[in-house]
């Protein structure tokens, strides 16, 4: 009898894993159908959970835009807390909607992109077309990419920060040093400085995407070290409960939480992303037959990227400074990167007279003069 | 310094007390795996219950019964049922997760009432806070870290001084023996499991009633792996479980104070050490080969009577 049980056991674990992992048996256009009758069926792949409260939350509210929408013209699927450094767990996810009738595969985090990218190239999936969220990949038939310009409420949000310090110390908990964050972290500092010459930047870098306690024990150390206004660029609101349990201001991301309990006196406002924005005209043109790969790189002009309202508790001034900048950045006539930018070890990044352009933005591997970070 | 030191104990105490539960678990023999999940089923019962009734204690009691109740099932399993307890462990810890998604998914955003919030407030002990660096990690914390001090030294008197803990570290070193001794194997093993996931359930509890009072999604974040290497850390002693405990809060925390000077260290780094020092440990364990150093005989074997 003692020797079944683990038996038993095993296979219904197995069973169980298998049918998370999908299967890559019955593969066929089963639900291909006529383009009329039957719904286009979209699989999102998240790294995290629907409720994430942050991230994949925002990548969900798009989904739902989505569906609601088009109503029964689409159908999404969603398969949650798959792992972004798993290639094959990324394959495995987008193999599993494909069964279940999917033709689109959108990918919502960076880590995806390996995964999509060989899919579309490999001449299997000729008839899928692949979304991802936040890389660079692209082709000429079936995979396309989107992202947004954060540089712009970002830099906003620095404004706010620089006007609001008594301290000229700004707290940013960073979740790893790459490009994405590193340019946040860079839009945010020159906003600061832009208003407040003195304003100094404490980066912390966390190493991780998602981990309340430990970004709120980050915020924290920031604190401890004189930092007034607390920013971020990871997932909860660790950091937000951190600045405001020492009366201190916080700036958010991805998510408004002036409405939470214990935040009404120190949340600020939040850079936020309205991924509808960018999926509803490009599942429109998918439905039409007209869609062709594009790299997006959405703008606060589109609305894709945006500042959550600012709260009662940032000053009039600032407000008033805010809305000036944030008009011309809509107009296009507000450059975030503008020469010269010294990184914080003095060299001279982007000389006089130049300003970075979107490929420039992203070649970013340093922190400007004014940030200091452990890392 | 003072101020690294107390937020060192907050970082400690999930671990503190999920470490103690498993030392519990393991000492009776039962090496359960399943201590993330148990801890997060504390972390959102004891929310839950928070949040509906604005009473700490309640909330306290839940979290408790919640990662009891998790154990109660790997006790069925793997006791009665004989089942593999590291597989079981392993579901037990998916279970956990998914269970915290489900009963939280409604509470996201959330916060716990003012009521809870104060009566977790910092208490300070007079006198003994004046003392300088012992003064700040013994007081000017919440009742539920000074809790978990006292359950360090009931559960060292339980296990070393009574006879109920010299059985119950007799069934885990020798199941065969105990039993022939007269010791209810069944009896110890259940209350010794369900005890131990209670305050696993416990230690999730502080995450998300004290740490981070506002509903997040898997608010444990790998604390239970970490309280698994700990229990070897610690050579499955509660005093040993203490300092260690202290000492892996502490670190998860020094790296961010660091960068946070301006101080240039990898955060990568700093987030291994707890594993690599367990390695270390288990390697000096090992060659010394103390008795009371080593895991437990019996630990992870079945037992029943009939296949001995």
């Amino acid at each position: 009898m003692r020797k079944i049980f683990p038996i038993v056991l095993f296979v219904i674990a197995l069973t169980v894993s298998l049918a998370a992992c999908g299967s890559d048996k019955d593969k066929g256009d089963g639900a291909a159908g006529e383009k009329s009758a039957e719904p286009l069926t979209i699989g999102f792949i998240y790294i995290g959970t629907v409720n994430d409260g942050g991230y994949t939350q925002a990548q969900d509210a798009g989904t739902k835009a989505v569906e609601s929408h088009f109503g029964d013209r689409v159908k999404a699927l969603r398969l949650e807390s798959i792992d972004d450094t798993n290639k094959q767990a990324a394959m495995d996810a987008a193999k599993q909607m494909i069964d279940q009738g999917a033709k689109v595969i959108v990918g919502t985090s960076f880590g995806f992109g390996e995964a999509l990218n060989e899919m579309a190239n490999s001449g299997d999936y000729d008839d899928i077309t692949f979304l991802h969220f936040s890389g660079s990949y692209i082709n000429d038939t079936n995979l396309g990419n989107y992202f947004g310009a954060m540089e712009e409420p970002r830099y906003l949000s620095g404004i706010i920060a620089g006007m609001q310090t008594e301290s000229n110390k700004l707290g940013y908990v960073a979740a790893y040093p790459y490009t994405e964050v590193q340019i946040g972290i860079n839009a945010f500092a020159l906003g600061a400085q832009s208003v407040n010459p003195d304003a100094e930047v404490k980066v912390v870098y966390i190493n991780s995407w998602y981990d309340p306690a430990k970004e709120k024990e980050a915020a924290e150390a920031l604190l401890s070290q004189g930092c007034d206004v607390i920013t971020q660029h990871a997932d909860t609101t660790g950091p937000q409960l951190a600045a405001a349990a020492a009366d201190k201001y916080a700036i958010g991301y991805n998510l408004d939480n002036s409405a939470v309990e214990g935040l009404e006196d120190a949340f600020l406002t939040a850079p936020i992303w309205n991924h509808e924005i960018f999926l509803i005209p490009t599942i429109q043109a998918i439905l039409d037959g007209t869609w062709e790969p594009e790299s997006y790189y959405g703008t606060m002009a589109d609305g894709y990227i945006d500042l959550a309202p600012l709260t009662k508790n940032v000053s009039a001034e600032a407000t008033a400074k805010v809305e000036e900048v944030m008009t011309k950045i809509k107009a296009g006539e507000f450059p975030i990167f503008v020469g010269p930018i010294k990184d914080n070890a003095g060299n001279v990044k982007v000389p006089e007279g130049q300003t970075l352009d979107r490929s420039g933005i992203w070649k970013t591997d340093y922190l400007v003069e004014g940030v200091t970070a452990g890392e | 310094m003072s101020g690294f030191l107390a937020a060192a104990i907050v970082a400690a105490t999930p671990l503190l007390f999920a470490t103690l539960g498993e030392v519990i678990a393991e000492k009776s023999g039962s090496l359960n795996l399943g201590v993330e999940g148990m801890m997060l089923m504390g972390a959102v019962i004891g929310f839950t219950v928070a949040y509906g009734t604005g009473n700490p204690a309640a909330a306290m009691i839940a979290a408790f019964a919640a990662g009891g109740a998790g154990a109660f099932i790997f006790a069925i399993v793997t006791v009665s049922l004989q089942a593999n307890q590291v597989v079981t462990g392993l579901t037990l810890t998916i279970f956990g997760s998914g269970f915290s998604s489900f009963v939280g998914d409604r509470m996201i955003g959330q916060s716990v009432p003012a009521s809870v919030l104060k009566f977790f407030a910092p208490i300070d002990i007079p006198l003994i806070g004046d003392i300088p660096f012992v003064g700040s990690v013994l007081s000017g914390h919440d009742a539920f870290v000074y809790l978990g001090y006292v359950m360090v030294i009931v559960l060292s008197i339980y296990l070393y001084r009574t006879r109920a803990g010299l059985n119950m570290r007799a069934v885990g070193e020798n199941t065969a023996a105990a039993d022939a001794s007269g010791v209810n194997i069944t009896l110890y093993k259940y209350a010794h499991i369900i005890f131990g996931g209670g305050l696993c359930g416990l230690g999730g509890a502080y995450l998300s009633l004290v740490t981070v009072p506002i509903w997040q999604a898997d608010v444990v974040t790998g604390r239970g792996w970490i309280a698994v290497a700990l229990v070897i850390f610690a050579s499955w002693n509660p005093i040993k479980a203490f300092f260690g405990a202290f000492l892996f809060g502490a670190l998860s925390i020094l790296g961010l104070r660091l960068q946070s000077m301006g101080i240039h260290i990898s955060q990568y780094l700093v987030d291994l050490f707890p594993y690599a020092a367990t390695i270390v440990i288990v390697i000096i364990g090992t060659h010394k080969n103390r008795k009371e150093d080593l895991p437990p005989g019996n630990l992870s074997e079945p037992y029943s009577r009939e296949n001995r």
